[in-house]
C-alpha cells in the first residue's frame, strides 16, 4: 500500500500560494469595501483551507471516496447548527 | 450444527484467562463489553434509586418526604445519570461492543486499545459524577440551562459538567471504532447489503455519537469557563444569551435521544425475524430509516424551545421539520409488523420485550408529535405530559430494547440460558409497571401538573399515588432479570451455538465465543435473515 | 493495491493481530483520523456558532476588540503555522520515500514553528493581560471606549468578544500542545528508524492532525483580528 508521492515543488508552490493569499487577506482588510471585507475574508480562508485539504492533506489524490465523505459530511453539520441557530437569531432581537 | 456437546471444555473468552489484571488490561471488545455491562448496571441502579424516591415523595401532595432543595438535586442527578451513564452507552457499549465486531466476521473492533480507552474515561466520567453526588450533587435539571447553571446555583455543576465532558469522549471513541470497524473490517462477502439491521442502527447511532457529542462537550466547557471566570457568554446580565446555550445544548441533546433509540430499534430488528421465523419486511427500508433518523434529528433540536423565546418563523420551522422524523420511524414500526404478518410467532422472553419496545415506543413516538405541534406544545411543555412522552420513548423503548437484546443474546455471551418462564414473567412485569408508572403522566401532565416541584395540588394525588405504586412494580421487573441471570452463570442449562435457531453471525460461533471470535475468518454467501433456509430444530420448536 | 502490498504476505511486524493485511491496517488508521478530524470540526463549531451569533449582535464590540489585538503577531503566528505545514507534509514525503535524516530534521523543524507559534501566542496574551481585557472581575475595556468613542462600546459585550477570543484562541493553543507532544513521539520514533516507505501512517495521522489545527487558525486570523481594520470615518 504504498501511497501516491507528491513533488516537493508543489508542496512549496503550495506553500507560497498560502503566503500570498495571507498576505493579501491582511492587506484587504484595511480597504473600505463595505460588507464585502467579510466575505472576502471569509473566501480567502477558505481558499486556503481547500489547498491545504486537497494538497497537505493528500484528498485530492486519494482513490478513497470515504474521505470525501466524511470532509463534506462534517462541513455540513457545522453547516446545519450554524445555518439552523442564525436562522433564529435572524428573525428576532437578542435580548 | 452439531457441536454442542464439546462446547463447555474448549477455550472461550471468558477463561483464556483468569485474575483482574487480564479484565483491566484487556483489549478484547467482548470483555470490554462486560466491563461496561457491570458498570451501567451499577449506574442504572443509582440512577433508579433517584427515581424511587423521586416517586415516593410524590406519593402525597405535601412537600413531607424532603426538602424542595434535595427534591431539586434528586430528579437532576436521576436525569443525569440516566442519560449520560446509562442510556447513552447502554446499547451501543454493551451489546454493540459484544457484537459488532461478530455480526460482521471481524476478530476484534479497528482499535481495541481506543476502546478500552472509552471504557476508562466512562468510568473516569462516572467516578467523578458519583462524587458530585456524594459531595452534594447538582439541582439545575440535567440540561444544565443558563443562568440557573452560571450564575445562581451553588452546587456541584463544575464536577458535573466536567464528568459529562469526560463521558462524552469516551461515546465519541466508541463511536469512532464502530463506523471505522463497519467500514474495514467486514469478513469477505459481508456486504453492506447483508449487514444485519443491528450494525446499520449502530452505525447511524455513530454518526451522532461523532457529530453531536463534541458540541455538547464545547458547551458544558462554555459553562464551566463561565462559572469560573465569569465569562458571560450565557449571562444576559452580561450580554450573553441564555437561548443561545439551549441551541447548543439541544443541537446535541435531542439527536441524543436517537443515540438512545436506534440501537434499540436496531435489537428489535434482530428479534422480530428470528421470532417469526421470517425474513424482515422491507430490509433496505429499514436500513434507510436509521440513517434517516440519524440526518433527521440533527434538524429538529428548537423544539425543546418553542416557549424560550425563539423567533416566531424559527419554531414555525423546527415545528415542521420535527415531523418529518416520524416518518422514517413509523416506517420502521410498519416493517416490524409486516414481518410479523403470517409468520410463525413464538412469545419467548425476547420477543415480549419487542411487543412491548413496538407499543410503547409507538406511543411514545405519537405523543412527541402532539409535542413538536407548536400551539400544543404551549399548553404541555414543562409538564408531565412531557416526562411520560420521553420516558415511554427512553424507558419503554430503549430500556425495554436493552432488556430485550440482553436476554437475546445471554446464551452468547455467558453460554447459558436464563429460565425462560422467570424471563417472561419479568417481562410482563416491566410491562404492566411501566404502564402503571407513566401514563397516569400523561392525563397529569395534560391536567395541568408541572415538571420539577416537590409537591402539587390535592386533586393530582390518586393518579401520582397509581404512578409511585406502578414505579415499585417497575423496580421488582428490573432486579429479576438481574438475579436470574447471575443464577444461570452457574445453574443454566448450557446454551449451545444457536439456540435460537437464529440467523447472523454470531451464531455461527461457539457460546461463549473464543477470544478472536471465529477459528477461521467466516466468507458470508447468504443474504440477512434468511430464514427460509434455517430449519427449526426440534428441541427449539417444543419451547412454543 | 500496488507493489508493496506484495511484500505484506509475510509475517510483518507492524500488523497488529486483528487486521488481515497492513492495507486495512492503514486504510482503518486514516478513516479513524478523518472521522476524529470531523469530530474536531464540529467541537470549534460550537464555539464558531457562539461567535456568529454575538458579532453580529454586538457588531461595534466585536471590531473595537479586533483593533485592540495586536494584528502584526496574528499574521506572523498564521505565516508560521503555514511554513509548519509545508514542513510536516514534505515530513511525511521524506518518510514516504525512506530518508530518515530529513524526515527527523522536518519533524524538528515543526516543533520549533510550533514552539514559536505558542511563544508569539504567549505575548499576545501578555498583552491583553496587561491591558486588563482578560475577562473576569478585573475586567477593564474603558481604554476601548476611549479609543473609539463613536462605537459607544458597553463593557459586558466587548467582554463577550474577549471571552470568546480567549476560548477560541485557548482552545486552539491546547491542540498546539497536544500536537506538540505528538511530534515529540514521531520525532522519536523517526530517529530509531521505526518509519519508512512500507510503514508511515503515524507520521501521516499526525500530519492530518496538524494541518486541521493549521486549518483552523487559518479561520480564526480574519474571524478575530481582521473584523474591522479599516479606517474610521
Amino acid at each position: 500500500m504504498s501511497a501516491h508521492i507528491i513533488p516537493a515543488k508543489l508542496y512549496v508552490t503550495i506553500w507560497l500560494a498560502l503566503m500570498v493569499l495571507t498576505v493579501v487577506t491582511a492587506g484587504v482588510a484595511f480597504i473600505d469595501l463595505g460588507p464585502l471585507n467579510t466575505i472576502v475574508a471569509l473566501a480567502i480562508a477558505t481558499l486556503k483551507a481547500v489547498l491545504v485539504v486537497l494538497i497537505f492533506m493528500h484528498v485530492k489524490y486519494t482513490s478513497e471516496k470515504l474521505t470525501k465523505l466524511v470532509v463534506i459530511s462534517a462541513v455540513f453539520w457545522l453547516f446545519i447548527l450554524l445555518a439552523l441557530s442564525l436562522f433564529d437569531y435572524g428573525t428576532r432581537t437578542l435580548g | 450444527m452439531a457441536t454442542v456437546a464439546v462446547s463447555t471444555e474448549r477455550e472461550n473468552y471468558l477463561n483464556a484467562d483468569y485474575g483482574v489484571r487480564s479484565w483491566l488490561l484487556t483489549t478484547d471488545h467482548k470483555r470490554i463489553a462486560l466491563l461496561y455491562l457491570l458498570s451501567i448496571t451499577v449506574f442504572f441502579f443509582v440512577g433508579g434509586f433517584f427515581a424511587l424516591l423521586i416517586r415516593l415523595e410524590l406519593l402525597t401532595p405535601a412537600g413531607d418526604l424532603v426538602l424542595a432543595d434535595t427534591y431539586n438535586k434528586l430528579f437532576t442527578m436521576h436525569g443525569q445519570i440516566m442519560v449520560f451513564f446509562f442510556l447513552i452507552p447502554s446499547i451501543p457499549a454493551t451489546l454493540g461492543n459484544f457484537l459488532v465486531p461478530m455480526m460482521i466476521g471481524a476478530k476484534d473492533l479497528a482499535f481495541p486499545k481506543i476502546n478500552l480507552l472509552s471504557w476508562y474515561l466512562y468510568i473516569l466520567g462516572g467516578a467523578l459524577m458519583l462524587h458530585c453526588v456524594l459531595t452534594g450533587g447538582v439541582d439545575t435539571g440535567w440540561t444544565f440551562y443558563t443562568p440557573l447553571s452560571t450564575a445562581f446555583s451553588r452546587t456541584g455543576v463544575i464536577e458535573a459538567g466536567l464528568a459529562i465532558f469526560i463521558n462524552g469522549f469516551s461515546s465519541i471513541l466508541t463511536g469512532l471504532n464502530f463506523v471505522v470497524t463497519i467500514h474495514r473490517m467486514r469478513a469477505p462477502g459481508m456486504t453492506f447489503s447483508r449487514l444485519p439491521l443491528f450494525i446499520w442502527s449502530t452505525y447511524a447511532t455513530s454518526i451522532i455519537f461523532l457529530l453531536g457529542t463534541p458540541v455538547i462537550a464545547i458547551t458544558l466547557l462554555l459553562v464551566v469557563f463561565e462559572r469560573l471566570f465569569h465569562l458571560g457568554i450565557f449571562d444576559p446580565t452580561r450580554g450573553g444569551d441564555p437561548l443561545l446555550f439551549q441551541h447548543l445544548f439541544w443541537f446535541y441533546s435531542h439527536p441524543a435521544v436517537y443515540i438512545m433509540i436506534l440501537p434499540a430499534m436496531g435489537v428489535v430488528s434482530e428479534i422480530v425475524p428470528c421470532f417469526s421465523r421470517k425474513r424482515i419486511f422491507g430490509y433496505s427500508a429499514v436500513a434507510m430509516a436509521s440513517i434517516g433518523i440519524a440526518v433527521i434529528g440533527f434538524f429538529v433540536w428548537a423544539h425543546h424551545m418553542f416557549v424560550a423565546g425563539i423567533s416566531l418563523y424559527a419554531a414555525l420551522i423546527f415545528s415542521l421539520l420535527s415531523y418529518l422524523v416520524a416518518v422514517p420511524s413509523a416506517i420502521k414500526v410498519f416493517n416490524w409488523t409486516a414481518t410479523m404478518y403470517k409468520g410463525s410467532i413464538s412469545f419467548s422472553t425476547p420477543m415480549l420485550y419487542a411487543f412491548g419496545f413496538i407499543g410503547l415506543f409507538t406511543i411514545g413516538g405519537l405523543t412527541g408529535l402532539f409535542l413538536a405541534a407548536l400551539g400544543l406544545d404551549v399548553h404541555v411543555t414543562d409538564t408531565y405530559f412531557v416526562i411520560a412522552h420521553f420516558h415511554y420513548i427512553m424507558v419503554g423503548g430503549a430500556v425495554m430494547g436493552y432488556l430485550g437484546g440482553m436476554h437475546f443474546w445471554w446464551p452468547k455471551i455467558s453460554g447459558r440460558m436464563y429460565p425462560e418462564s422467570w424471563g417472561r414473567l419479568a417481562a410482563l412485569i416491566v410491562f404492566i409497571g411501566f404502564n402503571l408508572t407513566f401514563f397516569p403522566q400523561f392525563i397529569l401532565g395534560y391536567m395541568g401538573m408541572p415538571r420539577r416541584y416537590w409537591q402539587y395540588p390535592a386533586e393530582f394525588q390518586v393518579l401520582n399515588v397509581m404512578s409511585t405504586a406502578g414505579s415499585t412494580i417497575l423496580a421488582v421487573g428490573y432486579v429479576l432479570p438481574m438475579v436470574y441471570f447471575l443464577w444461570s452463570l452457574r445453574y443454566g442449562k448450557i446454551a449451545g451455538d444457536n439456540p435460537w435457531a437464529a440467523s447472523g453471525l454470531e451464531w455461527k460461533t461457539p457460546s461463549p465465543p473464543p477470544t478472536f471470535n471465529f477459528d477461521e475468518t467466516p466468507v458470508v454467501t447468504w443474504e440477512a435473515y434468511d430464514y427460509e433456509n434455517i430449519p427449526l430444530p426440534e428441541e427449539v420448536s417444543l419451547e412454543r | 493495491m500496488s507493489d508493496s502490498s506484495v511484500a505484506v504476505e509475510h509475517h510483518e511486524p507492524d500488523l497488529q493481530h486483528h487486521f488481515a493485511d497492513m492495507g486495512q491496517q492503514k486504510d482503518a488508521a486514516s478513516l479513524g483520523m478523518w472521522l476524529f478530524l470531523a469530530t474536531e470540526i464540529m467541537f470549534f463549531g460550537g464555539m464558531f456558532c457562539a461567535y456568529l451569533i454575538y458579532r453580529r449582535a454586538y457588531y461595534n464590540e466585536f471590531a473595537a476588540g479586533s483593533r485592540s489585538i495586536n494584528i502584526w503577531l496574528g499574521a506572523i503566528n498564521t505565516v508560521v503555522l503555514i511554513c509548519s505545514s509545508l514542513t510536516v507534509a514534505m515530513g511525511v514525503r521524506a518518510a514516504q520515500m525512506g530518508k530518515r535524516k530529513l524526515l527527523v530534521i522536518l519533524l524538528i523543524l515543526t516543533l520549533i514553528l510550533g514552539l514559536a507559534f505558542l511563544g508569539i501566542k504567549g505575548i499576545e496574551w501578555h498583552d491583553k493581560y496587561k491591558e486588563h481585557h482578560i475577562p473576569g472581575p478585573s475586567f477593564d475595556a474603558s481604554d476601548i471606549s476611549r479609543e473609539y468613542p463613536q462605537l459607544h462600546i458597553d463593557q459586558s459585550h466587548e467582554q463577550i468578544f474577549f471571552s470568546l477570543y480567549f476560548a477560541m484562541t485557548g482552545l486552539h493553543a491546547l491542540h498546539m500542545i497536544i500536537g506538540i507532544g505528538l511530534f515529540l513521539y514521531l520525532t522519536h520514533f523517526s530517529w530509531k528508524g521505526r518509519y519508512g516507505p512500507e510503514y508511515y501512517t503515524p507520521v501521516e495521522m499526525g500530519g492530518l492532525y496538524w494541518h486541521f489545527v493549521d486549518i483552523v487558525w487559518i479561520y480564526l486570523f480574519p474571524l478575530l483580528y481582521l473584523i474591522d481594520r479599516k479606517p474610521l470615518g
